[in-house]
């Protein structure tokens, strides 16, 4: 017998490294897009929105749906990107927009209520099994890379998030509306007080914010089946992520994604069931070390 | 109903007399057992939900399975072996008197009615609806398990509320070891006697000395599962273990576990999820390359994984079961082939093994009660503890009454290539049906302490 199988020491070998190393990579990006979402809603809007894993959870759902009408992948990614977007914006003109007012404590109830609503209406349409939408042809299969045999599809999800991410740059580096999201994130009252109309803009970063988490869930579902509870798990990593990186800092979420996978892969050599504690625990030394994150800016009070 | 008794035989009601009656109502021998009741009713003092629950003309079941999450799948299965096992009560069938001669139409004479609730696979959640069916239904037994987490809570509740709880899936050692109580009996075997049932099985067509990679879930099932296997395999194989790689129930991404096992030397997975998880980690350690690198063992067969993960992965696999349709292709187990039938003509496919487990429980209480005379539970109790044989789907069965578990077999099967398949659903071969009686542990071996009746 292994004097202790549990704790994996026997797994601490250079092939099991970078195959943990690499795999962390996957996980990270996802991670990263679906902060980004949440943390330019709170850096712009000032919103904590506890609906951000139910937002993945339904891009994973109208993407299904989509998928079982067409066949097609990127009809189901067009779909269930699009879909939340939509759900977004409508869920800001609708609800949030009445809560900027409104203490943070009731920002944060009727998000959570709205994620619960969005979760139920979810498990009454499409019940409680999990649902699998299969990996694009071009995509399924498994790849040798060398040191390790990989599903294709995990592969083809590093590249497509970062695509996303890209895309999610340019908008927010090399526009206009990109500038006043910034300008937003460091003084929303100031860029009110320039004449802009500071509103219309928080209901457009509303719906790029959901986009990210939806198209994240889409992209995801081939890789694990989609649940209705699926988004819980998610919103709990993604606000470590943004806590690490910097609450409403772009680059601080992509970063803190990358990080919080490389945790949970590099941990879970040694022991699994240790990885989540061990998230948590760089967390804090991260705002120990620095309070705002790794890239947090100073602006939003 | 009167006429069936009569053909039983005089000796065995005299036999039901002495156990209930005592020498005062000896005179009331020739009767049927339900015009006994009120007699009955009236010596016993009140206990759990006894006398209220069976005052009326009906007695009502709490059912609560697992309808979301990781174990939904299975929650369903277990729900259609109930219903159909408490219509057959309800209207009498020859299956339930094949099953026992001693049960009727109804449970002593009584229409039984049920409620179903989601338990979530979740401890808390199900104490809360069992205990809403014992305080509000008046519930005279409930049921239903998929996870041992679950059924060892309601172990507890039952013995605390005086109400018998019969666990449905639940392949835990705790189940009827450790966490037993006098008010609980489980219909499916133990972890450790699966494990000593499969455990040669394994060594003849895989070899000795072999590693293993354990895929194990973080609660009890999943921990006594893998002890009783790695002691098993070790002790007859010499089998070592390489790595023993524990998610939390309800995993969907395997990847960081698979690594692990890609990286371990293993030469055999032993996955012991169940349930979606247990489909999830099979199809990922597909993708992940890994099946073909090494075995794949499935100690405890989660219902519809042939199907949910694909035929040729799951071909060549050997598994523990506690039911497989095809069974009733041989003779001995003519009550298989009755169970299948009336299965099947109801919900247009085969059982799987939670049906057949919802199923005989009810069978094998309707029987305790009958012989009983009486819901009181204590009385039911005795009745269980008599360990009188039964006929079963898997061929005869009784309870150990030192520890309220049957002694039943162990049914191992391997997967079968979709090519080699005749029809849907014939997912598997039976490679062999093991007596289950002589691989139990000494009844005391997982500390098992019964409790009190009243």
């Amino acid at each position: 017998m292994v004097a202790t199988p549990e704790l994996g020491t026997d797994l601490l070998s250079w092939a099991n490294f970078i195959s943990q190393m690499f795999n962390g990579l996957v996980l990270g990006v996802l991670l990263a897009l679906i902060s980004s979402g949440l943390t330019i809603i709170y850096g712009t809007l000032g919103v904590l929105n506890l609906a951000h894993g139910a937002m993945f959870m339904l891009g994973g759902y109208a993407g299904y749906a989509a998928y079982q009408a067409t066949g097609s992948y990127t009809i189901a990614v067009i779909a269930g990107t699009l879909f939340v977007g939509i759900v977004g914006i409508v869920m800001e003109r609708g609800i949030i927009r009445h809560f900027y007012s409104r203490p943070q404590e009731d920002q944060i109830l009727v998000t959570f209520g709205v994620g619960i609503v969005f979760v139920e209406l979810v498990r009454h349409f499409f019940g409680s099994l999990a649902l699998n939408v299969p990996a694009p042809g071009w995509a399924s299969g498994i790849t040798s890379l060398g040191f390790m045999i990989y599903p294709t599809y995990r592969l083809a999800v590093v590249g497509i998030v970062a695509i996303a991410l890209v895309v999610l740059y340019i908008v927010l580096y090399r526009t206009r509306l990109g500038l006043i999201v910034r300008a937003g994130i460091e003084d929303a009252g100031m860029v009110d007080a320039l004449g802009i109309d500071v509103y219309g803009v928080f209901m457009i970063v509303f719906g790029i914010g959901a986009m990210a988490a939806g198209f994240a869930g889409i992209v995801n579902a081939p890789v694990a089946p989609i649940t209705p509870d699926i988004g819980e798990a998610i919103l709990v990593q993604t606000f470590v992520v943004v806590v690490i990186g910097g609450v409403g800092s772009f680059p601080g979420a992509v970063l803190g994604g990358l990080i919080a996978g490389e945790i949970l892969s590099l941990t879970s050599m040694i022991n699994p069931s240790y990885s989540q504690v061990m998230l948590f625990a760089v967390m804090t030394l991260v705002l120990v070390v620095s309070p705002r994150g790794l890239l947090g800016s100073q602006g939003r009070e | 109903m009167g006429f069936e008794i009569g053909r039983t035989g005089i000796g065995r009601i005299s036999r039901r007399e002495a156990l209930m009656l005592g020498a005062g109502a000896a005179g009331s021998a020739l009767l049927a057992p339900y015009m006994m009741l009120p007699a009955q009713a009236a010596d016993h003092p009140a206990l759990g939900t006894y006398p209220e629950g069976s005052s009326g003309d009906s007695v009502f079941v709490g059912i609560a399975v697992p309808r979301t999450g990781t174990y939904a799948a299975q929650g369903e299965d277990e729900i259609k072996g109930y219903e159909l096992a408490i219509e057959h009560l309800n209207n009498g069938s020859e299956l339930m008197s094949k099953i026992s001669s001693n049960i009727k139409k109804g449970v002593l004479g009584k229409q039984v009615k049920y409620g179903i609730a989601d338990n979530e696979a979740k401890p808390n959640t199900a104490v809360q609806a069992q205990s809403r069916f014992i305080s509000e239904n008046k519930a005279v037994m409930i049921t239903g398990s998929v996870s041992s987490a679950v059924a060892v809570a309601i172990n507890k509740l039952a013995q605390k509320e005086k109400v018998i709880y019969l666990p449905c899936i639940s392949g835990s050692n705790d189940t009827t070891g450790k966490d037993c109580t006098r008010y609980s009996f489980r219909e499916c075997f133990y972890a450790q006697t699966a494990a000593q049932a499969i455990a040669p099985i394994l060594v003849k067509n895989i070899g000795k000395g072999k590693k293993i990679a354990f895929l194990t879930p973080d609660y009890t099932y999943g921990h006594t599962v893998r002890q009783s296997m790695e002691e098993a395999l070790g002790k007859q194989g010499e089998w070592t273990v390489a790595t023993n790689q524990i998610s939390p129930l309800g995993t969907t991404d395997f990847s960081t576990y698979l690594l692990n096992v890609a990286n371990s030397g293993a030469d055999v997975i032993v996955n012991i999820n169940f349930g979606r998880d247990a489909v999830l980690s099979i199809k990922q350690a597909k993708q992940f390359g890994i099946l073909d690198k090494m075995t794949l063992v499935m100690p405890y067969n989660t219902p519809f994984i042939a199907e949910q993960v694909d035929p040729d992965t799951m071909a060549g696999v050997y598994a523990g079961t506690d039911y497989w349709w095809t069974l009733a292709n041989d003779e001995k187990y003519p009550l298989a082939k009755m169970f299948n039938d009336a299965f099947s003509a109801k919900y247009g496919s085969n059982p799987e093994w939670g049906a057949n487990a919802a199923y005989m429980q009810i069978a094998m209480w309707a029987d305790a009660v009958e012989r009983a005379g009486s819901f009181y539970p204590p009385d039911v109790i005795a009745a269980y503890e008599k360990g009188v044989e039964i006929q079963s789907t898997v061929g005869p069965v009784k309870f150990r009454p030192e520890d309220h578990q049957l002694i039943r077999p162990v049914i191992i099967v391997k997967g079968k290539k979709a090519a080699d398949m005749k029809g849907k659903d014939d997912f598997y071969d039976i490679v062999e049906v093991v007596d289950g009686g002589p691989l139990m542990q000494a009844p005391d071996a997982f500390g098992c302490k019964l409790g009190d009746a009243a």
